[in-house]
Parts: structure tokens; C-alpha cells; sequence
């Protein structure tokens, strides 16, 4: 069969061969722990804990800010510290509340919880919305929000995001890997609450050992079905994947659920597995230590609110001062100009590299080649648009589809006069963005 | 640690290739040409093609310091410049004249706009198109093996397809411009730039086709000697004059070339239309250049009504 994509996209090296094979490992984090009130998309959580106040491991410290908002647990037991902002790794301060690590690790009773079958959908989307689940692929966006579309029954497809396509990160490719089983069980419990749905497993096709274990897991699950997808960047981008796995296309006035699909990451759909059959809350997720400035690249199990610094250190530590290190993959992650920042529900990697390989290249002038317009997913033309940015023309830019841009950098990637397009059109459609509101 | 870390907008990773690499390849594509028609026409064929390299260069570096403007001579670009002027010019043409075209393709038609990118024609066609308007005799004068005479395109204008020989054509031993008479040569390159994606078979391509359809069909009305898809006036169309240059390295100048891909279609079937219409109808046998300049103009027209549908809009397939 012919594997499943899209049109436009890139090929850069994946640099997974540094952490692919170094299995999952537990870390315990030493010093104190920084919960950022601030860790998904909506309102900040609001803290229900004070200073002084003796917290357990699983105890939720912070509640949902609102109903786009998610509430923040405990990942250690310990005490109370301050509450105070702290920077989080996109180099904003943002409120957190900061616990000091006894040790111990003690531990909340769970409250027992349902069999899955006697559930309602309603109690199931509580238990998410309650256990703080986010996209943890990096939007975090509140899962509970997510599944929770005006009109369920025309759900059709749950897409299990396995693509994992960033460069060098592979913590999804070893939940696939290790733990399988709580990745369809999450799925599971997802289409309880879409009896129309489908669930989908897009993997791409530079894993077949995630391929073959998940069809395996999956033979007798009539409502699941697990597709190959070719290995390209950006093939986990929410609309290239509902396009390669269902054929349909979502421009940018529009949500995955109006083509009748919900798509949810790997960690995240692991972590609706714990909240709703488990009964833990979201508290830990697996990050990728990786780069060529770490000396021991892995895989990691690490607590929220653990410093980052610490789990540099689980990796080895660095073999030299690196140049750069990057929060998320190299395409789309954030630059961090300090490593004093806590793991995130949206963490899934930190990479260090001795060299910035974007350090010194020089602009040059556009040779109007169409690079860009071959590799960009969104099928627009970035070079003119990145004009039309630095012009600030709105009227141009809008009109000539800026705002459909899914700002994943392919365009500036293979640029041969090496200009900053993401950049440029990534900064106007924030200003577009402000302005409508404005109105 | 004590140094700081470095932040920048992502992403942070970038391909390897640049504009400078690129041109320095559209460069090493001429040289099978330009090796060919040193050997076709000697020592004055490789001084003129030293002089117009040299002479874009020296423009461009000489404007650019001037203007206390960054040094742009090492993206190659005016070496391609003058390059192809020197491909473009009669090997018996004196030099002064091969490094007026360069100073004016670099000075006028280039920087005067803007410099790399901007301009708005092929600066090496925008200066052949000068000089012959020019200079029309120095320019359309073609001396082979010590004659002489009319370019096969000529006496096929005239319509005597007999003293007209293929294989000469396809190989080179033809008189002409510098550069564009061994089409063998001139494919080498090419394939060369299409195996490194430097260039595709979108515009060239096209422009073949359309123009072999265009003659094809309309050569007859031309000349009555000539019949409906006539293969031997159509092979030595195919193989005359500037068209084999023209299509694979100056139609698809990146930057006086639609980005959009549709765009590259139409543009390619105008040059074929054009270059069909100039050869059979116009007062000259030749006809690219004119096409490739003209449709360059056109390009800002053809890239409006081919833009691209986005994603989700229609455009994912």
C-alpha cells in the first residue's frame, strides 16, 4: 500500500539514532520543584495550597482557572515553599508554586475508581478534565476541551498523533515501544466517548516496530485500524496527519472536530489511560535528554516542576559548554537562554548542541528559487508573504493566506538565502491575530 | 556555565544548501557549453568569455563599493551573468563590446533595480537584446571556418531546407553565438542541474513543447515548402539558434520566472507561443531572447492569476 502524506513538507536528518534505542528511565528530582501555573492553553490554574502547607505526591495543589484551564498536581511530596513567578521555557515569568522535596515521595490515596464499561462519557471527560490532562505534544490544549466538540456523534476518526516527526526526539517512539498496551488503552477509553469514531494509529513509516506492535495490540479491536505514514516533516502537524489518515483538510477558520476528527498525541493519550482507568493524575511524562553536547542521550521519566538543569544531569550531564539548547525539537521548539526552568506537561525534549547551526549564517537576498513554496505544507507562498511581514501590509498578507501558515519552519529550513520566513510570517500573524481582537 | 546560551526564532536546524551553491552550479552546468565552443571557434571565443565574466564581476564589485553596498561577488550570480552574456555573443564580435554588455546587465538591468533578486529581466538576455539593437551587424555577423555565411536558422527562414545537416546541428559544428550551438553540450548541463533539483522540466519542458506544436502546426503557413509536423524542419528548429540556451538556462532564471507552479506552465507555453511567432512571422530568424525578455515582464501578471489555493481551501491535493 502506498504510504499515506501529504503535499509539500521536508527531509531533514531526524538525529534519533542518539536516544532511539535508550529505554525509559526513571529520574528523582533533587532540588525543588517549580510548578508554572501556566503549562497549557487557557486561563492559569489557580492555587489551592499555601505557603508552609505540606503536600503529597498526586495531591492537586492548583485548580482549573476556568473551563479552558487545567488543574496542577503535586509530583513530589514536600513542603510548600512560595508561590512566586518563575521563568518557564519559552523564556516568559509566569506564577508558580514551588515545593520543597522531602524525599519521600509519599503518596495520595486514589480514590477507586469505575470500571470503564460503567462509566458515563460525562464522568469519563470529568476524570480527564480533573487529572490536568493537556495535549502534550506541545499545544496543550486541555484534552477535556478537546473531547468535549458540540456535536460528539459526528466525530468520526480519533487520530493517534505517532508521527513523533521533529528531529531527534523520540520519547513517543519509546512509550510505542515499551508500554503499547496504555497507548490503545487510551484510545479505548476515547472511543467510549464517540460511538460513531474510529481510532486511527498514523504512524510514520520510520518505525515499522511501533507499526507491527500496535497492529498487533489491535487485531481484535474492530474500531481501530493503525495506517503507515511516509516519514516527512511535518507529518504530526494536526492538519497534514487528518489529511494523510482521512483525506480531509481543515484550512485555519477551522477545528479538526468540523471534519469530524480529534486528534490526540501519544503521551496525551497515555495520560487519559492513567486519569480514567488508573485514577492518577497527570503528574510526569517521558522527555528526550538528547543533542550532541549531552553525554549520555536518553530517554526520560520525569516528575512536572523538576529542573531541567537535573535532567541534563540524569543524561550524563555535558561534555562541553553547549552553543544552544532547545526546548521541543529543532523545527519548532523554543531556544532557552537558561536550563533554571521546570519540565513542563509540554516538555518532550530538551536537545543541547555545542554548535548553533544557525549561528553566523548570513541573509542573503531572495533569488525567488520557489523552495519554500515546494516545501510549505500549507501550500501558500512564504517568501512574499515574509515581504509582505516585513512591510507590515497586513491587508497584503492576509489576503495572500498568511494566516494559514502552520508555522513549522519548513519554509525557513530550506531557504538557500537563508531568511528568518517563519520568523517574519510567525510575527505577523500574531499582530493579525491582536488586532482582530482589538475589533 | 559561563558563556550565555544562544536564542533564536526556530528553527534552529537549516539545510546545507545556499544561493552562492546554487550558482556556482548553474556556473559549472555552462562549462560543458563553453568548453565546446572555445574548441568550435578557438581563442576568441575564450577571450570573449573571460571578458564578459570578468567585466560582470568587476561591474558588480565596483558598483557595490561605490554605493557602500555589501559585496555580493561571491554568490557567483555575476559570474552566471557574464557567463551567459559571453555564451550569447558571435565569437568575432570585438571584446570592448562583450564587456559593454556585461557593465550594462550588471549596472543597469540588475543592480540599478535592486541588485540579486530584483531585477525584473534576464540581465545576461536584457544586455544581448542591447547590443544587437545596438550593434545589429557586429552582433548578427557569423564567420565559420573562415566563411562567411548565414546560421542554419537563416536559410531555413528562407526556406532551403537542403543544405540543412542534423547532426552538425545537434553536435555544434554550425556557426552561431559562442554557446548555443552544440545542443549536446547544452543538455549535459542541464541534466546535471535537473539531477542536483536546481532546475526542473516545468518551464523548459513547456516551452520545447509548445514551440514544437506552435511550428508544428503554423510552419507551413510560414513557408510553403515546409509540411504539416514536418520532423526535419522541426529537428532543426529544435536544434538552431538560441532555443536549446534560451529554454534549459535562461527561462529558468530563477528570479524573472513565476514561483508559482501553474505560473511556470503558462510561462513556459507564452515562450514557446512567442518564440514560434518571432521565428516564423518576425523580421528576424531568430526569437528568444525577445521571448524570454517579454515574458519576464510578464511574469508579476502571471504570478496574480496563478496563485496557489492554500491548504484546506482546495489546494492539499
Amino acid at each position: 500500500m502506498a504510504l499515506l502524506t501529504f503535499k509539500g513538507g521536508i527531509h531533514p536528518d531526524d538525529g534519533k539514532r542518539l536516544a532511539k534505542d535508550k529505554a525509559i528511565v526513571d529520574v528523582k528530582p533533587k532540588g525543588d520543584l517549580v510548578y508554572l501555573l501556566s503549562q497549557h492553553i487557557g486561563a492559569p490554574a489557580v492555587p489551592i495550597v499555601e505557603k508552609g502547607d505540606r503536600v503529597l505526591k498526586g495531591q492537586k495543589i492548583a485548580e482549573a482557572g476556568g473551563f479552558v484551564s487545567a488543574p496542577i498536581y503535586a509530583s513530589v511530596s514536600g513542603t510548600v515553599k512560595s508561590i512566586e513567578p518563575h521563568f518557564n521555557p519559552t523564556g516568559a515569568k509566569v506564577n508558580s508554586i514551588i515545593v520543597e522535596n522531602d524525599g519521600e515521595y509519599e503518596e495520595v490515596q486514589y480514590a477507586q475508581v469505575k470500571p470503564l464499561e460503567e462509566m458515563t462519557k460525562e464522568e469519563i471527560l470529568n476524570a480527564i478534565g480533573e487529572a490536568g490532562v493537556v495535549g502534550m505534544g506541545g499545544a496543550g490544549f486541555p484534552t477535556k476541551v478537546k473531547l468535549s466538540p458540540k456535536e460528539p456523534e459526528k466525530i468520526e476518526y480519533i487520530i493517534a498523533n505517532c508521527a513523533e516527526c521533529e528531529p531527534y526526539i523520540t520519547a513517543d517512539y519509546r512509550r510505542m515501544i515499551e508500554t503499547p498496551e496504555l497507548l490503545v488503552g487510551g484510545m479505548k477509553v476515547i472511543l467510549s466517548i464517540f460511538d460513531n469514531a474510529k481510532g486511527i494509529f498514523g504512524v510514520e513509516d520510520n518505525k515499522p516496530d511501533c507499526i507491527e506492535k500496535l497492529k498487533e495490540l489491535t487485531k481484535d479491536e474492530p474500531r481501530m485500524e493503525v495506517v503507515a505514514l511516509k516519514t516527512k516533516y511535518p507529518q504530526g502537524a494536526e492538519r497534514q496527519l487528518i489529511y494523510a489518515t482521512t483525506g480531509r483538510a481543515i484550512n485555519s477558520t477551522m477545528l479538526p472536530a468540523d471534519a469530524g476528527c480529534v486528534v490526540d498525541n501519544v503521551e496525551t493519550m497515555i495520560n487519559v489511560y492513567q486519569a480514567v482507568v488508573k485514577g492518577i493524575p497527570c503528574m510526569e511524562r517521558i522527555v528526550t535528554v538528547s543533542g550532541d553536547a549531552v553525554n549520555e542521550p536518553g530517554n526520560f521519566r520525569a516528575p512536572f516542576g523538576m529542573n531541567q538543569m537535573e535532567l541534563v544531569e540524569a543524561a550524563g550531564g555535558f561534555k562541553d559548554e553547549p552553543e544552544k539548547v532547545i526546548s521541543g525539537g529543532p523545527m519548532m521548539g523554543f531556544a532557552m537562554f537558561t536550563l533554571d526552568v521546570p519540565v513542563t506537561k509540554t516538555s518532550s525534549s530538551i536537545l543541547s548542541f555545542l554548535k548553533d547551526p544557525v549561528k553566523g549564517l548570513e541573509e542573503t537576498a531572495c533569488i525567488n528559487c520557489g523552495r519554500c513554496v515546494d516545501a510549505c505544507p500549507s501550500r501558500i507562498i512564504p517568501s512574499r508573504l515574509a515581504d509582505y511581514a516585513q512591510h507590515h501590509n497586513e491587508e497584503a498578507f492576509t489576503k495572500m493566506n498568511g494566516m494559514e501558515c502552520v508555522e513549522c519552519g519548513s519554509c525557513s529550513y530550506v531557504c538557500p538565502a537563508k531568511r528568518p520566513l517563519k520568523q517574519a510570517i510567525g510575527s505577523m500573524r500574531k499582530i493579525v491575530l491582536a488586532n482582530r481582537r482589538k475589533k | 556555565m559561563e558563556n550565555k546560551l544562544n536564542i533564536s526564532s526556530s528553527p534552529h536546524i537549516r539545510s546545507k544548501i545556499t544561493s552562492g551553491n546554487i550558482m556556482l552550479m548553474v556556473t559549472v552546468a555552462l562549462l560543458p557549453a563553453s568548453a565546446f565552443g572555445v574548441y568550435n571557434f578557438g581563442m576568441s571565443a575564450l577571450l570573449m568569455l573571460i571578458v564578459t565574466t570578468a567585466a560582470a564581476v568587476l561591474t558588480e564589485y565596483v558598483y557595490e563599493k561605490l554605493m557602500h553596498k555589501k559585496i555580493t561577488i561571491n554568490d557567483f550570480s555575476a559570474v552566471v551573468t557574464g557567463l551567459l552574456l559571453g555564451l550569447n555573443m558571435p565569437p568575432t564580435a570585438p571584446l570592448w563590446m562583450g564587456a559593454l554588455g556585461s557593465v550594462f546587465a550588471i549596472l543597469i538591468v540588475k543592480q540599478l533595480f535592486g541588485g540579486l533578486g530584483q531585477n525584473f529581466m534576464n540581465p545576461a538576455l536584457g544586455a544581448r537584446c542591447f547590443l544587437l539593437i545596438s550593434f545589429t551587424s557586429q552582433m548578427t555577423t557569423f564567420i565559420y571556418d573562415g566563411e562567411t555565411g548565414p546560421t542554419p536558422l537563416a536559410y531555413i527562414k528562407e526556406g532551403s531546407m537542403e543544405s540543412i545537416n542534423s547532426m552538425n546541428m545537434l553536435l555544434g559544428r554550425i556557426p552561431g553565438t559562442i554557446g548555443e550551438t552544440s545542443v549536446i553540450a547544452i543538455v549535459i548541463g542541464a541534466m546535471f542541474l535537473i539531477l542536483l533539483g536546481i532546475i526542473d522540466l516545468r518551464i523548459p519542458g513547456t516551452y520545447i513543447l509548445t514551440f514544437v506544436a506552435f511550428i508544428g502546426i503554423f510552419g507551413p503557413m510560414a513557408n510553403e515548402n515546409i509540411g504539416f509536423f514536418d520532423p526535419h524542419y522541426i529537428t532543426a528548429q529544435l536544434c538552431g539558434g538560441g532555443l536549446m540556451l534560451g529554454a534549459w538556462f535562461m527561462a529558468t532564471d530563477y528570479v524573472t520566472s513565476p514561483i508559482t507552479k501553474k505560473g511556470q506552465i503558462l510561462f513556459g507555453v507564452l515562450l514557446g507561443v512567442l518564440t514560434g511567432l518571432f521565428r516564423l512571422f518576425g523580421g528576424s530568424a531568430e526569437g528568444v531572447s525577445y521571448a524570454i525578455i517579454i515574458s519576464n515582464l510578464l511574469v508579476p501578471l502571471i504570478e496574480k492569476v496563478t496563485l496557489p489555493k492554500p491548504f484546506g481551501k482546495g489546494g492539499e491535493k
